[in-house]
């Protein structure tokens, strides 16, 4: 019944309109003149618009990055990070002085040229030194964005490693992450889907002779400092370990084996207590408290990142980087997959 | 040229033709410019659905819990008491993705505009073959119902995300949307890309062989290079999305391996050993990126004669415009991998890929270049179709050097799905495209009704879209440097992103208003179509040869002899000529010298 009525307001409301815009066109026929041709008055007044437009726009895109920067991304917890955060500096400020300068020539332009009756444009059709020039500068900026790109990709997917990494293993499956830790070995047990039963969720190769000091785990504890190579695996679609602080992602692919690596170079403890963070936490647990849930407090996450069905909003597991005292003694605390099994 | 009617007859196969009904001249019509409106009105009607799917999910995003009764009322036992299904929501951004590329922005924008302008534009009667015109419509048409009919399958319509990528889509165990939906999903692409496919050919084979006599390719008008450009982009991708497809049903129906492999899934190992979904991948970007520019392409054209025609100006640098169109068209190839930066590819690849995907820049860059001096030193008029025009190239803008960021396989790595993704596409390819078309339905509407759209209702609507439209997908940069992920039914489960929703209410306020403004547009258009004041002939004091064309439409587009081609399309305002036109029809004058050569 309310749909019925909510219809025939709207198709009402349509009928008006319509009588209106019928009234206008019978005026201004009436006026001899032409409504839907553009008159210099339009021209005048949406040169003007875009104008203001142009310059609202500019001073928006300030307002935007004073506002909401604070909640982005604090500084990289990671080796590469620091590289990775100094070649978005690069390409992003270059984008951004692109942005602040075509963006005003565009609006500019168009209020500056906008029509005026009885002048005649411009007959210019085409000048070959112009189009070297917006060609060849691009071609050298991207040249030097390029170089530094590849060089910067180089250096994060095939890192040198002085120190031999600690190598973890992140399992995928519909909605969950668990991490298996390689063990006094350092290497991990062959495992397939195909060997799992009962507590041996991850099927881990009983025969392999590297299997009984595995260790799995709920969450991710990493030694500050120490390059970390994680080897990714899913058990049915694809995921993605998105570790956002660490400047780090991977996608988990079934029966296709990925890995990544990376050095955590700050504590939990510690970027718990960077400048930005404690401002950023402040804010969100005012606003948690005036909605009355529980403080929050700052933690690294792995977040999953490839659609992977009804659950993917919350496939999230925490990440603690802490010393290598710590760590060695959280790691002594985990039992081994032959304990478990 | 007035539209005096000539006593001699068509050519004579034109003769022939059966006497017009209801049926041949609405429904089987074999005729370009019907066959354009009904690829305008069914697009348009798909555009509909898209947008009010976006509104719906956005009013997920901003207020997560709230509940509303509208969504009950539309969605059913989708929303019981009026809160949205994780799977539904996951169901809606991918149909709303599936649509809006495909449906809208690449059937119902070439479809309506190679079609329409085509044979006006190059001086054809029809298309080469009007009846292969015809059978691209109705799999078109056919393919429409076949999505819009999976909305209503009992577990769901497709909802792995718009890529489709196994084995999310594959495995009905994964989620409900791969059961039936996504067997239709995959039937309705089908049809689809057998209509895009003979689409194509026959916009090819008619640009090549149907021009007027004169018309060379040095003077063709840029829409019709980017037309054609288009199409054989779509040519040469578009079947490889057919054998994407093709595989995965195999592995949906018979149980074969080509994507699928060392997967449990419900407690349960499955057979599927050997293949890889990474395959999937390499073969949907193979289109999947082209297709960017079969969405963008035409809207640039379009674009390029909207500008010229009201700056009053010719489009500054013809030549290194169509040299921009080509290479764009040649580097879309070779680029698919940068959107699998971090599927483990190896670096090596990583890096060829990097290099590729910012070499587009240049020439994109040529292209914006070239509309921002075409405007200077013009008398710009600014009919709503300029406006958009001039919309589109903000956009084209905004949205372009984000990619820079994106193609970058380094920088890719932590802002890969995230919503800086979602800004990035949306801006550069969805805003421009859809100006692009609004530019296009404005500027072409007296030719395709012979009646004039209102002005002061295109006024209104481009403000509040232009504006919406950077409302609702300026802010998301910031939800994506902030690192959250696209595709999250809700980000109420990471205290980490509680101080977004301020964004989000926003993003999803612009979202609300600048869909009911499109009510504006369609109000507009199908009022005009019956009360817009009668056109003149060339209503934008056009150059082109579609406006020498009688405005009522009659068979094989001009009476008596195709128009004869004298000039390039952009002699405007040309010093020692008269008017600040002069159409590709009129004769050189005497010591005139030709230009755009």
């Amino acid at each position: 019944m309310n749909g019925l009525l909510i219809a025939i307001v709207l198709f009402l409301a349509a009928i008006s309109v319509a009588q209106i815009v019928r009234i206008f066109e019978l005026s201004s026929a009436l006026n001899k003149e032409d409504s839907n041709a553009v008159s210099p008055r339009d021209n005048d007044r949406q040169g003007k618009l875009l104008l203001i437009f142009g310059i609202l726009f500019e001073l928006s895109f300030f307002a935007m990055v004073y506002a909401w920067m604070p909640d982005t991304l604090p500084q990289p917890s990671s080796l590469h990070g620091v590289e990775y955060d100094a070649l978005w500096d690069i390409s992003m400020g270059t984008i951004i002085i692109v942005f602040l300068l075509v963006q005003p020539i565009l609006f500019y332009f168009s209020y500056k040229y906008r029509g005026v009756e009885g002048t005649k444009a411009s007959f210019i059709e085409h000048n070959n030194k112009l189009e070297m020039i917006w060609t060849v500068v691009p071609a050298l900026v991207l040249a030097v964005l390029i170089i530094y790109g590849m060089t910067t990709w180089s250096n994060t997917m095939n890192p040198k490693n002085d120190q031999q990494p600690i190598v973890i293993e992140v399992y995928a499956q519909q909605f969950k992450w668990t991490a298996r830790y390689a063990g006094d070995d350092n290497t991990l047990a062959y495992a397939n889907i195909h060997l799992i039963q009962g507590t041996n969720t991850l099927g881990v190769d009983t025969l392999d002779k590297n299997y009984a000091d595995d260790k799995i785990a709920a969450e991710i504890h990493l030694p500050v400092g120490r390059p970390v190579l994680f080897k990714f695996r899913s058990q049915d679609v694809i995921h993605s370990a998105y570790m956002p602080h660490f400047r780090a992602q991977m996608n988990c692919v079934p029966g296709v084996p990925t890995q990544f690596q990376f050095t955590p170079t700050i504590t939990t403890t510690d970027i718990r207590k960077d400048p930005e963070v404690i401002a950023q936490v402040d804010r969100i647990n005012a606003l948690r408290l005036s909605q009355g849930k529980d403080p929050y407090e700052y933690d690294y996450l792995i977040l999953c990142n490839k659609i992977c069905g009804a659950a993917h909003y919350n496939m999230q597991m925490p990440i603690v980087v802490e010393s290598v005292e710590q760590y060695n003694q959280w790691l002594k605390e985990q039992k081994t997959v032959a304990e478990t099994l | 040229m007035s539209a005096e009617v000539h006593t001699h007859d068509h050519d004579h196969e034109h003769q022939d033709h059966p006497t017009p009904n209801f049926w041949n001249t609405y429904v089987f019509c074999t005729d370009h410019k019907m066959i354009s409106k009904q690829f305008l009105i069914t697009g348009m009607i798909m555009g509909v659905v898209g947008v009010m799917m976006s509104m719906l999910f956005r009013l997920q995003l901003a207020w997560p819990e709230k509940k509303f009764a509208i969504l009950e009322v539309l969605l059913g036992k989708w929303a019981p008491e009026g809160q949205m299904d994780p799977n539904m929501y996951m169901a809606l951004v991918t149909i709303h993705g599936t649509i809006m590329v495909f449906f809208v922005l690449t059937a119902g924008l070439s479809g309506t505009f190679s079609n329409l302008l085509i044979p006006f534009q190059i001086g054809a009667r029809d298309m080469a073959s009007g009846f292969l015109n015809m059978l691209s419509y109705w799999f078109f048409f056919l393919s429409s119902v076949l999505m819009i009919s999976s909305l209503f399958v009992e577990a769901g319509p497709a909802s792995g995300g718009w890529t489709v990528y196994p084995p999310l889509s594959a495995l009905p165990e994964a989620m409900p949307g791969s059961g039936a939906g996504m067997t239709l999903w995959l039937l309705s692409m089908t049809f689809f890309i057998v209509s895009s496919l003979i689409g194509a050919l026959n916009y090819i084979v008619t640009v090549i062989n149907l021009r007027a006599k004169g018309l060379s390719m040095k003077r063709l008008p840029l829409t019709i290079w980017a037309f054609l450009v288009t199409a054989i982009l779509g040519v040469l991708s578009f079947p490889v999305l057919l054998s994407a497809a093709l595989l995965l049903m195999f592995d949906r129906m018979l149980g074969t391996s080509f994507y699928l492999s060392d997967i449990m899934i419900a407690g349960e190992a499955l057979h599927y050993q050997g293949g890889s979904p990474i395959l999937f991948e390499h073969l949907f970007w193979f289109l999947g990126h082209p297709e960017v520019y079969i969405i963008l392409l035409p809207a640039l054209g379009i674009t390029s004669e909207v500008i010229a025609t009201n700056s009053r100006k010719p489009i500054f640098g013809y030549t290194a415009m169509v040299t921009s169109i080509l290479a764009i068209a040649f580097l879309s190839f070779i680029v698919w991998g940068h959107h699998m930066f971090v599927t483990g590819m190896s670096p090596f690849l990583g890096s060829v890929f990097t290099f590729t995907t910012l070499l587009i820049a240049i020439p994109s860059a040529v292209k914006a270049f070239n509309y921002l001096t075409t405007l200077w030193k013009g008398n710009l008029q600014f009919t709503p179709a300029m406006l958009f025009s001039i919309g589109l190239v903000s956009t084209f803008v905004s949205g372009g050097l984000t990619g820079i960021i994106l193609g970058d396989s380094a920088l890719d790595i932590n802002v890969h799905d995230t919503y800086f993704v979602v800004a990035h596409f949306h801006i550069v390819m969805g805003l421009s495209a859809i100006f692009g078309m609004f530019a296009g339905v404005y500027h072409w509407f007296p030719r395709m009704y012979g009646r004039m759209m209102n002005k002061k209702m295109g006024y209104v609507h481009f403000w509040i879209t232009f504006i919406s439209a950077y409302g609702v997908f300026f802010p998301m940069h910031f939800l994506g440097l902030a690192g959250l992920p696209r595709r999250y039914f809700t980000n109420a489960e990471f205290p980490l992103f509680d101080t977004l929703q301020d964004i989000n209410v926003i993003v999803s306020l612009f979202a609300i208003l600048g869909g009911i403004a499109q009510l504006i547009f369609l109000f507009n258009f199908f009022y005009s179509i019956f009360r817009g004041p009668r056109s003149v002939q060339n209503p934008w004091k056009s150059n082109t040869l579609e406006w020498t064309a009688p405005v009522e439409h009659i068979h094989g587009n001009w009476p008596g002899d195709l128009p004869e081609v004298h000039r390039w399309a952009y002699d405007y305002s040309k010093p020692g000529l008269e008017n600040d036109f002069m159409p590709q029809t009129e004769p050189m004058q005497k010591g005139e010298v030709e230009t755009g050569h």
